[in-house]
């Protein structure tokens, strides 16, 4: 945490970044996004287990981007989260600095090439816990899963709050905001909650990070990471694609190989 | 008037539930739901969850669900024919275990409805709908209803507040008169209340602000847009915030079912990027700073001069619900410390 | 019988479509029900949610004079799904209508009063019902002059009440279009609104201004209007912002304490002073 908020305190006072986006401590021992702008505030600056959110989400916002050039305290789903904007065209090399916490120490990351190969170094596999979970979710038979996600999605408000926590659902007019035609029911009953779910989990195919954002933000609990990780296993295994990886890469559905496998069409 | 007390003992809160449910009234109450509790439709008291602080959702869906029917339509032979609602189907609702918070919420939602022209659906569903209300006896960090006008064991709003006295024991205050229907209809169950006092059953709730200073001061505020843009930096612009208050009303209105369908009203919020946006692409309020003042302004500035309500209940579900920790209370006494 | 429920529309017949330019209608409606057209009244300045059942409603001001009966007409520009929809619609289709909402514009206060109208664009429909309701009671008011200003000709919406209103001796009409929008038979000015407003310097004791018309003109409007020594009470404008209830409930149209559905639209350029730049 001390070499944290020295680094933090040093780009700060030395003016190499306008902003440093970090964790402060919020409501009841839970961590918070902070925007750090003076040297004196870096000693609010914190890095623990509470430190979940993906705060790459903030490098999409206008608000925040109109404070110039930030340092973004970065956990490794926050490191591929920058790597797929950047593969997506919407963050420039050069353009923020990654602070990576490496045990008690920070590494700092800035350019694209120095992310990449942080993140080649480490293992971005399912945790066993979550391998089980998708284990079971994919024994269910088809009738069972439909059962399972009627459910889930009955719940749905549609708040968007996923969409809003995803650092990848930067879109200025979601496809939800489309009305001619209108692909998606506005309202929240089982048609509209299904296909808002559906399309969105199709959308981050091969681009979601497993960050778990989407998830954590749902205020009635949607288990949305069940699809999300199902979706990435199944595009690594199809396409041997992975996202968050690479700052150049073409992503996996929307790119079309001559070699691509077919047979899953139906 | 004086509510009138009784008791009722829990085994019979169960019977009073399937009296209820085989009335053909429809029984919302909090529900265990994975880690989180929230309301749902019960079929027994063994669902309902009756240690829990809070529920993720408001009972506002009793009176303002999610999704709801404004009229069907009909067209052929280039005809219309529009059909307006049944308002006597409209179900029988009891809400079982809100909080003193939710129940004051109603006047909030039936000040906005109601402001000048009365909406009907709205008036309809709460007019069959009983509020049986459990006092709290515990709160959390979240918890502010006694800053703005409420409390653990206040009584308004409620048909009937229910206080858990121990040993399996409610105090029962039958407040209005659907509440005494409520109570002739349960008949025994129902039983004298000798000398039962809820005061040291309920939570302590500091009182945190005042309501007026928080309007003096947002007064003088509007303008302040560096304040704005410091305290809601970390806002996403979701509607977590929105969709589960008690209070929030926002909504907007939709056909479907082409041709032949319905006009509905759904939830929307205020918090939404998208919601002020003019057809000519010019909106009023294009940053989320804008939108977070919207939100606090409507509840604590606007609501109160313009429909004599205020538009917060301090039930703490935003807080609870936001998934970047915008904290309502910290943001109330920030703009109450405000040097304008 | 009339809708007892507020969001329960009147069923209207499309008496007549005119096609004013490419993308902009003007219809006429008269209510299928004749009770309910007897029934009727509004003021001008007031607007409406107009229907087309399947597709949702949208928000138009009433563009034809409550001087007028038996009908309404409403001009839209095909913008997106329900204009798009109306715009599809042809005589004797019915659509649905809620209204009158709103306030209006005070034309009983105007009287004996010089009245100037400015508007930019589709901006005109508002500004048509108050004319025409002038218009209809003609020797109540002073100088009556108009100044109607589109980026090209062919933008240029009511060409037919343009004609009539020239022709008139009672009127002083200046239509102008912007730098380049001109054909080449064209007799109207060239320019911008507010520099033509300055070359065509009305007068100005005794007058109230109605100016409609997109933010930008506006702007530039209001400086011009205080030149010729108009106080901020005597300028009249109409706010646009975004509706769905149109009955001071859903939100939407909430600027600072106003709502404009039930505050407005007609606003003074003095109540804009005093209120939030939120419109
Ligand atoms: C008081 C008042 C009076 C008015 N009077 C008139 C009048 O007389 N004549 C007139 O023509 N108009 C008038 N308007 C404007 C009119 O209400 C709108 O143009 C109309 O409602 C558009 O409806 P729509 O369903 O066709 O458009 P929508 O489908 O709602 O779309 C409108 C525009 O917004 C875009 N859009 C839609 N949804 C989204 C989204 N989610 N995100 C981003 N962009 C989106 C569309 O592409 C389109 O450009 C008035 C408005 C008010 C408030
Ligand atoms: S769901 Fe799809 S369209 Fe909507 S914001 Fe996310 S990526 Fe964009
Ligand atoms: S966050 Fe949850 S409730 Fe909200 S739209 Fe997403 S899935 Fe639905
Ligand atoms: S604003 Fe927050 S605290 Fe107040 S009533 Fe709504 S959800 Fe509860
Ligand atoms: S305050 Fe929180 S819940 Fe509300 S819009 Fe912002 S991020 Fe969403
Ligand atoms: S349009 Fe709904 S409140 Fe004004």
């Amino acid at each position: 945490m001390n070499a944290l908020r020295e680094k933090a305190r040093e780009l700060l006072a030395a003016k190499t970044v306008q902003v440093v986006i970090g964790y402060g401590r919020g409501s009841g021992g839970s961590a918070r996004a902070v925007f750090m702008r003076a040297p004196a505030q870096a000693a609010e600056l914190i890095f623990d287990a509470t430190c979940l959110q993906n705060l790459a989400v903030y490098l999409m916002k206008p608000e925040v981007r109109k404070l110039g050039k930030a340092a973004l305290v970065a956990t490794p789903a926050a490191l591929r989260t920058i790597l797929q904007l950047a593969a997506e065209n919407q963050v420039a090399d050069n353009s923020l600095l990654a602070l990576a916490p490496v045990g008690e120490d920070i590494m700092p990351l800035a350019t694209f090439a120095a992310i990449e190969a942080h993140v080649a170094a480490a293992d971005h596999d399912l945790s066993a816990a979550e391998g089980a979970e998708l284990g079971k979710f994919a024994a269910m038979g088809l009738e069972e899963r439909r059962r399972f996600w009627e459910e889930q999605f009955s719940r749905c408000l549609k708040c968007y709050a996923c969409r809003a926590a995803c650092p990848l659902c930067y879109c200025t007019r979601c496809t939800v905001e489309c009305n001619q035609p209108q692909w998606i029911p506005v309202p929240a009953h089982d048609l509209g909650n299904l296909e808002w779910n559906v399309m969105r989990a199709m959308h981050l195919a091969g681009r979601c990070v497993n960050c778990g954002d989407c998830s954590r933000a749902c205020p009635v609990g949607i288990p949305l990471y069940l699809l999300n990780q199902k979706l990435i296993s199944d595009v690594s295994s199809v396409f041997q694609a992975r996202s968050g990886m690479a700052a150049r890469s073409d992503n996996a559905m929307s790119t079309f190989k001559p070699n691509d496998p077919e047979d899953f069409i139906r | 008037m004086e509510s009138e007390k009784r008791s009722i003992e829990r085994g019979a809160l169960s019977r009073l539930v399937e009296q209820w449910l085989s009335q053909g009234k429809r029984v919302l109450a909090p529900m265990h739901s994975g880690d989180k509790v929230d309301f749902a439709w019960v079929t027994s008291l063994d669902d309902v969850s009756l240690d829990h602080v809070q529920t993720v959702q408001s009972p506002k869906t009793a009176v303002f669900p999610r999704v709801e029917e404004l009229f069907s339509f009909r067209s052929a032979d280039g005809r219309v024919e529009v059909r307006e609602r049944d308002l006597g189907a409209l179900p029988e609702i009891v809400v079982l275990g809100l909080r003193p918070c939710d129940a004051a919420a109603m006047a909030a939602l039936g000040a906005i409805f109601n402001w000048d022209a009365p909406d009907r659906l709205f008036s309809a569903r709460l007019a069959r709908t009983t509020l049986v209300t459990i006092a709290c006896s515990r709160a959390d960090e979240h918890c502010f209803c006694t800053s703005v006008g409420g409390g653990p064991g206040a009584v308004a709003g409620s048909d009937i507040l229910l206080t858990d006295m121990g040993q399996g024991a409610y105090l029962a205050e039958i407040v209005s008169a659907k509440g005494r229907e409520a109570a002739r209809a349960a008949g025994p169950l129902f039983a004298p209340a000798p000398g039962m006092d809820k005061e040291s059953r309920l939570a302590t709730v500091a009182k945190a602000f005042s309501p007026d200073a928080i309007a003096a001061a947002l007064e003088r505020m509007f303008d302040a847009g560096g304040f704005w843009e410091e305290q809601s930096r970390r806002c996403v612009g979701c509607g977590a915030c929105a969709y589960v208050c008690p209070t929030c009303a926002c909504f907007d209105i939709q056909d479907e079912g082409g041709i032949s369908g319905q006009r509905l009203r759904c939830w929307d919020s205020c918090g939404f990027g998208l919601f002020t946006l003019h057809t000519s692409g010019h909106n009023p309020r294009w940053l989320q700073s804008q939108r977070w003042r919207q939100r606090l302004m409507h509840k604590f500035a606007y609501m109160p001069e313009r429909q004599q309500a205020l538009g917060c209940v301090g039930c703490g579900r935003c807080s609870r619900a936001c998934p970047v920790d915008m904290n309502i209370l910290e943001h109330l006494r920030a703009v109450a410390e405000a040097k304008p | 019988m009339s809708p007892t429920d507020l969001f329960q529309p009147l069923l209207m017949k499309i008496e007549q479509v005119i096609e004013e330019t490419p993308d902009v209608r003007t219809l006429r409606l008269a209510f299928a029900d004749e009770r309910q057209g007897r029934e009727f009244t509004f003021r001008t300045g007031q607007f409406g949610e107009y229907s087309v059942f399947g597709e949702g409603e949208c928000t138009f001001c009433i563009a034809s004079p409550p001087t007028r009966n038996g009908f309404i007409e409403c001009t839209f520009r095909k913008a997106g799904r329900v204009t798009t929809a109306l715009a599809g619609l042809e005589p004797g289709e019915t659509i649905g209508f809620r209204g009158p909402y709103g306030n209006i514009f005070p034309i009983q206060d105007w009287e004996r009063k010089n009245l100037l109208f400015i508007a930019g664009g589709i901006a005109l429909p508002p500004m048509r019902s108050v004319i025409w309701n002038v218009l209809d009671l003609r020797d109540r008011y002073g100088d009556i002059t108009i100044v109607y200003g589109a980026r090209t000709v062919a933008d240029l919406v009511y060409k037919r009440e343009l004609a009539e209103w020239a022709a008139r001796p009672d009127i002083k009409l200046v239509t102008t279009v912007d730098p380049g929008g001109e054909t080449p038979d064209w007799k109207g000015e060239i320019g911008f609104v507010p520099a033509v407003l300055d070359k065509a310097a009305p007068a100005s004791r005794d007058t109230i201004a109605v100016v409609c018309g997109p933010p930008v003109m506006i702007k530039f409007t209001f400086p011009v209007l205080a030149r010729l020594g108009l106080a901020p009470k005597s300028i009249f404008t109409t706010l646009e912002n975004r509706m769905k209830c149109g009955v001071g409930k859903c939100g939407r149209c909430n600027t600072g304490k106003y709502f404009v559905c039930k505050d407005g639209p007609v606003f003074t350029l003095a109540q804009l002073q005093g209120m939030p730049q939120e419109y």
